[in-house]
C-alpha cells in the first residue's frame, strides 16, 4: 500500500564498491543499544575465559600485557551502515587461546548488563577477533562498549560484543540474545546472513 | 468503552499554519478514519523515492467521531521526519498513517456518579494529547474538575493558546502554566524550571485521589513520576506518555 | 537516544497481534512487577526494540523487522500477555 512521499528524501548516503551486498557507506558512528548502558568500574574490570576444564581470568594489565596491536578493520552493522578503515586496538583472541584449552568449537561472548552473542571459535582466532581497548585512536566510550568490547569485524557488528565481560567455551551454537529474537546465528555480512 | 480499528489510512493535508516559531498545526482529512479518543496518537510514514521508510508518532490534538485529524509536530534539530513535516509539507500532500492508536493513554468521558477529578500535567509537546483530553472533556459537557499543567519555555512555545486560555475562562479546566525560560511580563512567578514544591502547589493533592496524566520529553515525565510518587499519588493512578525527538 | 514507555509499542504491536496491546497487563517473569504494557522501558533502534522491565531491566519483550516482511515477537521475559478482547 505504500506509496512514495512527494518530496521526502530521507537521510543522504554514499555507495562503495567495498560493501557487502545491501550494506551503506555512513561517516558518523551510529550508537544502537538494547538497554541502559552499564556503568563499569575500570579498575575493577576482570576477563574470563571459562572452558569445560575451568576458569582463566585477566585484569586490564595482564589482559594487555598479552601483546597490544594496532589494526584498522571495515565494520558492518546489520542494520545497513558499513564504517570503511577504522582504526581499533586490542589484543588479538589468538594470544588469549594460547593459554586456554578447550575441545569445544562454540563460544558465547558475555557483556555486562547481561547481552549475550555465540560465534563458533574458528571465527575468533587466526587473527580474525579482538578484544578491543580503543576505537578512532580513543578509548572506547562507555556508550561505544568501554572499557572493552569483542571485536569480529568480520561479521556482522552485533557480534562484537560491547561492554564484554567473558567468553564461556559450548560443544553447541548456541544462540545468543538477538540470535534468539530474528536474527541469523552466524551473522556473515558477505553471505547477507542478517535473520533466520 | 469503544474500541475503535486501527488500520493504515491515507491521509490528505487540509490546511497548515505556524503553531509557534517552530511547530505547525497540521490538518488531515482522513475518510477512512474510524474515529479516535481524546489522548490517542497515530504513526505517520514517509517513503522516499529509492522506497526508504520512515515513521514516527504523533499524538492527536482532536477526538470525536470526525475524518478530520489534527496534529501539532514541533521540529526536532537533526530530526529525519519533523523537518520534512514543519518545513516541506504542502496542502493537498498525501501521507500514510496508522492508527488510531493507544489504547492506554486516553480519555473518555467517566460513567460513574461521582467522577474523579483529572489532573493533565504536560511539558512542552506533551500538550496535544492532554488538549485533546481537555476538549473532549469539555466537548462532553462532563462534570468532573479537570486541572492542567503546563510547562513551556516561554509564552511564545504555547501550543493552543488561545484555545486553552477559552477552555479556562469558560471554566471547562483550571489552567497553570510554568515558564521555564522566560515569562510574560504579568506573570507572578519568574521563570525557572518546575519544581517538586512548585508541582505540588499547582497540582491537585493525593488526598482528592485525581487521575494524573503526564505527557511530556522522558526527562520531564520522570521527575514529575517521582514528585507525584513522593507527594502521595499511588502508581495506578498515574499514566504517562514519554516523548522522543526526531 | 531517548527511552521511551510502551505506549511506543502500540503501532507494533497493532500490526503484529492485529488488536492494540498496549493497556494489556503483563507481569515481568524475573522480579513479578507487574503492570499495563504502555508502562515498560522501550529501547528501539534500528536493530530491533527491546521492552524492559522498569524495576529490574529485564527483557520483557523484543520485536524485530527484516526488510521483506518478516518479523519477529519475543516474548523472554514474560510468562503471558493478557489479551483484550473488545
Amino acid at each position: 500500500m505504500s506509496f512514495i512521499t512527494r518530496g521526502f528524501s530521507g537521510r543522504r548516503s554514499e555507495r562503495d564498491p567495498r560493501l557487502p551486498p545491501g550494506q551503506t557507506l555512513v561517516g558518523d558512528w551510529p550508537v544502537l543499544s538494547a538497554g541502559p548502558t552499564p556503568e563499569i568500574d575500570a579498575d575493577e574490570w576482570e576477563f574470563v575465559v571459562r572452558t569445560e576444564n575451568g576458569d582463566h581470568r585477566w585484569n586490564t594489565a595482564e589482559l594487555q600485557a598479552l601483546g597490544m596491536e594496532d589494526i584498522t578493520v571495515d565494520i558492518h552493522c546489520v542494520t545497513h551502515w558499513t564504517k570503511l578503515d577504522m582504526p581499533w586496538r586490542g589484543v588479538s583472541l589468538d594470544r588469549i587461546f594460547d593459554e586456554v584449552e578447550t575441545a569445544h568449537d562454540y563460544v558465547m561472548a558475555h557483556s555486562y548488563g547481561g547481552y549475550t552473542t555465540n560465534v563458533p571459535l574458528e571465527d575468533l582466532l587466526d587473527g580474525k577477533s579482538w578484544i578491543a581497548f580503543e576505537a578512532d585512536g580513543e578509548p572506547l566510550t562507555p556508550e561505544h562498549g568501554g572499557p572493552a568490547r569483542l571485536l569480529v569485524p568480520h561479521l556482522y557488528f552485533w557480534k562484537s560484543a560491547k561492554w564484554v565481560r567473558g567468553l564461556v567455551t559450548m560443544p553447541d551454537d548456541d544462540p545468543g540474545f538477538w540470535e534468539q529474537n530474528g536474527y541469523h546465528l552466524h551473522g556473515d555480512p558477505w553471505q547477507e546472513e542478517r535473520y533466520w | 468503552m469503544t474500541r475503535r480499528p486501527t488500520a493504515w489510512h491515507t491521509a490528505t493535508v487540509a490546511d497548515i499554519r505556524a503553531e509557534t516559531p517552530t511547530a505547525q498545526r497540521i490538518a488531515l482529512d482522513v475518510p477512512t478514519w474510524p474515529g479516535n479518543d481524546a489522548g490517542a496518537h497515530l504513526d505517520l510514514r514517509l517513503t522516499a523515492p529509492d522506497g526508504y521508510q520512515a515513521s514516527r508518532s504523533y499524538s492527536i490534538a482532536s477526538s470525536g467521531d470526525g475524518t478530520r485529524v489534527l496534529l501539532a509536530v514541533d521540529e526536532v534539530p537533526d530530526g529525519e521526519v519533523s523537518p520534512f513535516l514543519v518545513h516541506d509539507l504542502r496542502v493537498g500532500d498525501e501521507i500514510e498513517v496508522h492508527g488510531p492508536l493507544g489504547a492506554f493513554f486516553v480519555w473518555t468521558p467517566p460513567t460513574e456518579a461521582s467522577p474523579r477529578p483529572v489532573q493533565l500535567i504536560a511539558g512542552g509537546s506533551g500538550v496535544v494529547p492532554l488538549y485533546a483530553m481537555a476538549q473532549a472533556h469539555a466537548a462532553a459537557g462532563d462534570p468532573s474538575e479537570f486541572r492542567l499543567l503546563y510547562s513551556v519555555r516561554t509564552p511564545g512555545d504555547l501550543f493552543f493558546a488561545d484555545e486553552l486560555a477559552a477552555l479556562a475562562a469558560s471554566g471547562a479546566i483550571d489552567l497553570d502554566l510554568v515558564y521555564t525560560r522566560a515569562a510574560p511580563p504579568a506573570a507572578s512567578t519568574p521563570p525557572g524550571r518546575l519544581t517538586a514544591e512548585r508541582l505540588r502547589d499547582a497540582v491537585l493533592p493525593a488526598a482528592r485521589a485525581p487521575r494524573v496524566y503526564v505527557c511530556g520529553p522522558t526527562p520531564f515525565v520522570e521527575a514529575v513520576s517521582r514528585w507525584l510518587l513522593a507527594a502521595g499519588h499511588r502508581p495506578g493512578d498515574i499514566r504517562t506518555e514519554r516523548f522522543g525527538g526526531s | 537516544m531517548d527511552v521511551l514507555d510502551g505506549n511506543a509499542l502500540a503501532g507494533r504491536l497493532t500490526d503484529l497481534l492485529g488488536w492494540d496491546a498496549t493497556d494489556s497487563l503483563i507481569r515481568c517473569r524475573s522480579c513479578g512487577d507487574g503492570g499495563a504494557v504502555a508502562r515498560v522501558a522501550v529501547y528501539a533502534t534500528a536493530m530491533g526494540t527491546v521492552a524492559r522491565c522498569r524495576s529490574c531491566d529485564a527483557v520483557l519483550m523484543t520485536l524485530v523487522d527484516a526488510v521483506g516482511g518478516r518479523s519477529w515477537f519475543g516474548m523472554p521475559g514474560i510468562d503471558a500477555l493478557e489479551v483484550r478482547r473488545a
